[in-house]
């Protein structure tokens, strides 16, 4: 616009380096990111920085069961967070479910991301029928809580991971498919879908090439969101009974375990469990807070 | 209006009876609820009798017709672990998880829209900051979670509130049984309708802040500050009312949400409601109550929705019905 004072200086920025630098203005978001961070780090290492495989018969006491925060092992070390009702030491056991409910969460929103993307932008390329079906099944789904839903299909498919999993699926495939076709429906609408149009391309190469990257921003945003909700919804249904099995105890289980105990003043089976989850979600949300303002462009200034 | 309305039930019925194939169809296909019910030692005949008894040797869609012809005369069956018809069972339970969300919604309202007004009006302050901050770990907290942690301080550490139950129900019209008459049973309430409603705080704050952050910056508040109308008319009478159009649909939309959340609630507090029956009945299989239950769920959240389109267009003349014709 204005003559550059200094043009040398004024390297062009690509998008990604817009939203990166809008990214870090906000500190709170730096922070949610660098926890986020952490916590993944914890639980992709676990095996190497937990003090025992909590999972491992051999290296669990019974006698040890249900210590105090602090309290020192019998080996030389010391169960800073305490034990549950089988020995095992609860910090341990919060890096290996960690491993689990971040795996879960993964899982789910890479497959339903794929299923939605791929019939979000079906819908919007092609409409008519193929459209007002589709959509039809994602309203009348979203109309129904999402812990309905998984219960049922809970209910109906049994319990196990891949189940789970598949639950989680076909929960959140919805919010996938209805992002991504009301922002297609406003890109193919622009001139360079037309102008690929004219150069005869493929509708595969106009819809994943094209008309896809100018879909992304705000399927990031509900991507962010739904690995949260995610997460936190396999925990409820773990809590109830109805998710994984004991032999993956996910964060949610390892609450259920210790709630008999609660009652009895035994707070920290349930509580250090509950902790990791909170600042799982909480930091995933700080970074889905932020990018929604970063990657809005109507919000830019 | 009028149209608009046997539209719309036309349109639910269809919806039930879809969802009632479903439901059916789902639910059939999980296990054998034989294996769990019969002692394992009852012979050959004894086991018969009970499957006959059960309806359970017939086949699918006879078994699905049955169940039409029944529902139709408001029988979903009976259920196979009490001996009682589903329904009834499910009517028993109905007020303790209404008497909760209602509870629940309610505070959730008292509290929300003026936290959200307050961060609206005053958005970089510090007690805005707070609310907000606040309301991001409304969402985050895994609801089930909060139940215990609530247990713990309030049930175990302080012993100021019952961990779990409903305590004794006073009777309300000599019909609905209900906590909130006497004191006990508001110690009882209280814990789990504030665990309920934590997640709609959280979501009414933000909502109604976004409104009033909109709202200020429209003509018609310049204007009647223009007037020199006093702060309070301005914002109580000509904000709120505008913000409150979207406020009251979402606190429609969001009861139905309540109720199916009530279950986690109900689990982690032993509240006798019908989402109790629900965890209850997933795990021993006991199919009619499952599907009575999604049934009058789906029910419920069919008549929410109607009320919420009917209310919406009272509260906002600017809506008609009009794309009810289309």
């Amino acid at each position: 616009m204005s003559a550059p004072i200094a043009p040398a200086a004024r390297a062009p920025q690509t998008p990604l380096a817009r939203v990166a630098s809008d990214f870090v203005a906000n500190p709170v978001a730096v922070f949610g990111a660098a926890l986020f961070l952490f916590i993944l780090l914890l639980a992709v290492f676990a095996p190497l920085i937990s003090p025992q495989n909590p999972y491992d018969l051999a290296q669990l006491d019974v006698m040890d069961s249900r210590l105090e925060p602090g309290s020192k092992a019998p080996g030389g070390g010391t169960f800073w967070l305490g034990t549950d009702d089988q020995g095992r030491d609860m910090l341990s056991a919060i890096f290996y479910g960690l491993r689990i409910s971040l795996g879960v969460g993964a899982a789910s929103t890479l497959f339903a991301l794929c299923i939605g993307l791929t019939l979000g932008l079906t819908a919007a390329y092609f409409g008519g029928r193929v459209e007002t079906l589709i959509m039809r099944i994602v309203d009348i789904q979203l109309s129904f809580p999402a812990i309905l839903i998984a219960l049922i299909l809970i209910a109906v498919l049994g319990q196990g991971i891949g189940k789970v999993i598949a639950a989680l699926v076909t929960i959140q495939w919805a919010y996938y498919a209805r992002t991504v076709r009301s922002a297609a429906m406003v890109e193919k609408r622009r001139e360079y879908i037309e102008a690929a149009r004219c150069l005869a391309l493929s509708p595969a190469r106009i819809v994943f090439r094209h008309l896809l990257p100018n879909c992304l921003p705000p399927l990031i945003v509900v991507a962010t969101v739904q690995v949260a909700a995610a997460i936190a919804l396999e925990a409820t249904l773990s809590f109830l009974g109805l998710g994984l099995p004991i032999t993956e105890p996910s964060l949610g289980l390892l609450i259920a375990n210790g709630y008999q105990y609660l009652l009895s003043g035994k707070y920290w089976i349930s509580f250090f469990p509950g902790i990791a989850l909170l600042c799982t979600i909480v930091s995933i949300n700080l970074v889905a807070d932020q990018l929604r303002d970063v990657l809005n462009p109507r919000l830019s200034r | 209006m009028l149209v608009f309305i046997i539209r719309r039930s036309l349109q639910s019925v269809l919806v039930l009876f879809v969802m009632s194939l479903l439901v059916f169809v789902g639910v059939y296909a999980v296990g054998n609820p034989i294996d769990i019910l019969i002692n394992p030692q009852a012979d050959q005949i004894d086991r018969e009798r009970a499957i006959a008894a059960l309806g359970l040797d017939r086949s699918l869609p006879e078994q699905y017709g049955g169940f039409l012809l029944g529902a139709l005369r408001g029988d979903l069956g009976r259920s196979f672990v009490h001996s009682t018809p589903a329904l009834a069972l499910i009517l028993e339970r109905m007020p303790a998880t209404l008497e909760l969300a209602f509870t629940a919604m309610l505070i959730a309202v008292l509290l929300g829209i003026p936290l959200g007004l307050w961060a609206g009006l005053r958005p970089n302050g510090i007690a805005g900051r707070t609310i907000m901050a606040g309301s991001i770990l409304g969402f985050s907290l895994p609801t089930f979670w909060v139940g215990l942690m609530l247990i713990m301080v309030f049930s175990v550490m302080l012993g100021w509130l019952p961990s779990n139950g409903r305590g004794p129900t006073t009777l309300l019209f000599g019909l609905l049984p209900v906590s909130f008459l006497s004191l006990e049973g508001w110690s009882h309430l209280v814990m789990p309708a504030t665990n309920l409603a934590l997640f709609k705080l959280a979501l009414l704050i933000r909502l109604t802040r976004a409104g009033a952050r909109e709202a200020l910056l429209q003509d018609y508040v310049k204007f009647a500050r223009a007037k020199g109308l006093s702060n309070a008319r301005v914002i109580g009478v000509h904000v709120l009312r505008n913000i409150l159009i979207p406020i009251v649909t979402v606190i429609g939309l969001e009861f139905g949400s309540v109720i199916a959340f009530a279950i986690v609630t109900e689990s982690v507090f032993a509240w006798p409601g019908m989402g109790k029956l629900l965890i209850d009945s997933i795990n021993v299989l006991d199919r009619p109550v499952i599907v009575a239950y999604l049934l009058v769920i789906v029910f419920l959240f069919i008549v929410i929705n109607l009320v919420v389109d009917v209310l919406y267009s009272a509260l906002d003349p600017r809506v008609r019905l009009s794309e009810s014709r289309g």
